[in-house]
């Protein structure tokens, strides 16, 4: 079921899928200088390319080359650069931040060091050689000319009372990440299981409804604005701002919500650190920080916009911990723990 | 000399000395201090974060089950949490089964360096982390399932920079206020030493614009203990100083004065013997120029006599003597068959030491000009003699005449009066000398007029006898 939608959805976009290990997904050159700065990032381009451009316009004696790659496959790119078996990149700018993790942790990475990353709050900051530079929910979204206003789920708890409740109407109607295909869905399930008492009745919620695990973010979110889905779990929330379809709701979970902050890694083996480390800079400046929060890849704080309590924030820190979700026994048994609950869906 | 002086460049002041002295003892003592500190430092961050590497080892050892015959690890946070306590330093752990396979973690986490299957418990162990120095832990878990038996073996290992840092911490807050202290301890030891040398200052400022021909005393008072000493030595000196001047210049006038007469009187004898008309005239003249000459070679004696005396009362070291040798010496001598041939001297001295302490010379002097006056002035029998009475010791010669004129009787004590010796072959300058050694000696001159004659005494203040 997951690889016959899967292969629908790719036919649908166009999009080649699953497939981890390929090369990157998309390039483009921005700006003329003659320094060439090779980024290589899990971002679109086109959310990224204006604050990429402003930079450029500040430093006309850089270009920047930059390469949109899928997560496990940058992973696996940078390691083999790491490990002096590819050409490195300048910089490496990843939604991944559990694979960044290990990066560091691996030695892979130098040092920078500057006033900007020196303010940053320590869960965004490891070792002065990985550091956060957006902030950007995961969130229910919903279709919300399907789903009626009370049925709403505000918590997980609510979610899964709509699940338990209503099945059949939700039946294959559901949707989140596949955590095989990609990296970020990993990530996000991995941290949902950190909080253990809902994870378990979440999986078991999908199950019954009959989830469905899916790739990427753009699919999920086009599927529930066309309606395909009525409610999907655990989406990026800049993607759906940049989206910005129409009848899709975002719910923050009123719970704990999630936050991802993009790490951005400068290589032990960049042949432009210095560029790299400016980089960094103007994305943590003040002016790269709001042309960065235009593009929703910084969820706005205002709490009268966000409705959000502070206490439900789970920022997800860039600190050793993070390694046990690669590790290879954990993932292991979650991936089974993972298939298990999907593969029930499928059977029935 | 110039040049020597250039040779042998000013002392340091004190001031350098004790400074370099406090610095050097300073230096010593804060890098004994940091090296102690940074040890105990080192100690006290490795024990601290052995314990968490310990403790993360446990947390995963705990998470090891068997299933299915095989060994699964459901690594925990809580491990990896108490590693991040340490939040800059990159980590590696590895789990391993039985037959060393990897069963999850990094392959690249070193085993312990040499193998001891017998040692349970926790073993620590210094590697390197991707080329950087890392501490690791590894222990063991022992199995014995049905369809698993065996020991899994659990390493951990973290990178130094909490340590590191740590230690230098440690460091820092011990080095730091001993450092304040130092400097402390600089400043009032300049302050010190400043406040204690203002004296030193004080006196080498008034010696410096001393008229070289002032010999007065420094002044003493508010003059600490130490420096004091130094003071009250260069006071004695300048004393001293001051009295041979004086000496100098009482024998110069003296000199002048006494050799004047008898000098006039050779030359109006000469001419006296030149212009004489016949033999008769001309060896009487001669004769009394002869007995002039010989006066004048007497009191030149003297003189030099005298003056070599006032000299050593200054200059030589006063030795332990006895009178008794002085006095026999004075008769061994035979000086006065010479100038009284004919009268008998006889020695009276007892049994016991008569002593003092003094210089053998200017008492011999003493006691050669008294008796010299005794045999010239008075009348025989002459004894000369030495004696102890109580704490006093005597020098003495006795005669049978009438004594010392009353004029210089009553004058006995005092200093040595120039007019005195103004006349040649007087008894005066012999005197004079006397008077000198007595008060060189701390001692008197005693006259006495008894049945046996008239005794005249130099008295000094005996030493104890030595034990």
């Amino acid at each position: 079921m997951i690889r016959l939608l899967a292969l629908l959805l790719t036919v649908a976009t166009g999009f080649t899928l699953a497939l981890p290990a390929s090369a990157q997904e998309d390039r483009a050159r921005i700006g003329a200088g003659n320094t060439v700065l090779e980024l290589r990032s899990t971002t679109d381009v086109a959310i990224i390319r204006p604050a990429l451009e402003a930079f450029v316009g500040q430093n006309p004696q850089l270009s920047i080359e930059y390469e949109q790659w899928g997560s496990n496959a940058l992973y696996a790119d940078s390691l083999a650069a790491c490990a002096g078996e590819e050409p490195s990149a300048d910089a490496v700018f990843s939604s991944a931040v559990h694979q960044m993790v290990a990066l560091v942790n691996g030695a892979c990475a130098q040092d920078y060091q500057s006033e900007a990353t020196l303010a940053l709050p320590s869960a965004r900051r490891w070792r002065n050689q990985l550091w956060g530079v957006t902030e950007e929910p995961a969130v229910i979204i919903y279709n919300s000319a399907l789903l009626a206003e009370e049925n709403v789920p505000r918590t997980r708890f609510a979610l899964l009372d709509l699940m338990r409740n209503t099945p059949l109407s939700l039946a294959g109607r559901i949707a989140t990440y596949d955590i095989e295909a990609s990296g970020l869905g990993y990530l996000f399930a991995y941290n949902d299981s950190l909080e253990a008492t809902t994870f378990g009745a979440m999986l078991e919620g999908f199950a019954r409804t009959q989830a469905v695990a899916t790739c990427c973010s753009a699919e999920i979110i086009g599927a529930v604005a066309e309606g395909r889905f009525l409610l999907a779990y655990n989406v990026l929330g800049s993607y759906v701002a940049n989206a910005a379809p129409a009848d899709v709701g975002v719910i923050l979970p009123e719970d704990y919500t999630l936050f991802l902050t993009r790490g951005y890694m400068i290589p032990r083996q960049a042949r432009q650190p210095q560029a790299a480390g400016r980089l960094l800079d103007f994305l943590l400046s003040t002016q790269g920080q709001t042309i960065l929060r235009r593009a929703g890849l910084i969820y706005a704080q205002d709490p009268e916009e966000t409705a959000l309590l502070p206490s439900a924030r789970r920022a997800i820190a860039l600190a050793p911990p993070l390694l046990v979700a690669l590790d290879r026994s954990k993932s292991a048994q979650f991936r089974t723990l993972w298939r298990t609950a999907f593969a029930a869906i499928a059977l029935p | 000399m110039a040049e020597r002086i250039a040779v042998h460049p000013q002392g340091r002041s004190l001031l350098t000395r004790v400074l370099r002295a406090v610095i050097l003892l300073l230096l010593v003592g804060g890098v004994l201090a940091a090296a102690t500190s940074w040890f105990s430092g080192r100690r006290a961050a490795r024990e601290s974060y052995d314990r968490l590497l310990l403790g993360a080892a446990s947390d995963i050892a705990e998470s090891i089950r068997i299933q299915n015959g095989e060994a699964m690890v459901d690594l925990p946070v809580s491990a990896f949490e108490l590693l991040a306590q340490a939040p800059d330093d990159r980590v590696s752990y590895a789990v391993r089964g039985p037959d060393e396979s990897l069963i999850t973690g990094f392959d690249d986490a070193p085993r312990p360096p040499t193998e001891r299957p017998r040692l349970t418990g926790p073993r620590f162990f210094d590697a390197t982390m991707q080329g950087e120095k890392a501490r690791f832990v590894e222990i063991s878990r022992r199995f014995a399932e049905r369809d698993f038996s065996g020991e899994v073996r659990v390493t951990v290992g973290q990178t130094l920079r909490a340590r590191d840092a740590m230690t230098a911490q440690l460091m820092l807050e011990a080095v730091l206020p001993m450092g304040l202290a130092g400097i402390a301890l600089l400043v009032a030891s300049v302050l010190i030493i400043r406040s204690a040398m203002r004296p030193l200052e004080a006196i080498a400022d008034g010696l410096a614009t001393r008229d070289p021909y002032d010999l007065t005393p420094m002044p003493t008072e508010n003059v600490p203990r130490e420096v004091a000493v130094i003071l009250e030595a260069m006071n004695r000196f300048m004393a001293r100083l001051d009295r041979q001047f004086d000496a100098m210049r009482n024998l110069i006038s003296d000199s002048a004065h006494q050799l004047r007469t008898p000098v006039a009187a050779i030359r109006v004898q000469a001419e006296t013997a030149l212009d004489a008309e016949d033999d008769a005239c001309r060896d009487a003249a001669l004769d009394r120029l002869v007995r002039r000459t010989r006066s004048l070679g007497t009191l030149l004696d003297q003189m030099l006599s005298r003056a070599l005396v006032i000299h050593r009362n200054d200059s030589a070291p006063r030795q332990r003597l006895d009178l008794r040798e002085v006095a026999l010496d004075i008769v061994d001598s035979r000086d006065h068959e010479a100038i009284a041939p004919g009268i008998e001297v006889s020695l009276v001295i007892g049994e016991d030491a008569v002593e003092v302490l003094a210089d053998a010379f200017s008492l011999t002097e003493a006691g050669r000009n008294l008796l010299s006056n005794a045999l010239k002035h008075g009348a025989p029998p002459v004894r000369i003699g030495a004696d102890r009475d109580g704490g006093e010791a005597r020098l003495w010669v006795e005669d049978a005449g009438p004594g010392l004129p009353p004029e210089l009787d009553g004058r006995l004590g005092e200093r040595f009066q120039r007019s005195a010796a103004s006349r040649e072959d007087s008894a005066g300058i012999g005197l004079s000398i006397v008077t000198a050694v007595a008060e060189a000696f701390d001692g008197r001159i005693e006259a006495r007029r008894g049945a046996e004659g008239f005794r005249i005494s130099l008295v000094l203040p005996a030493a104890e006898p030595e034990t």
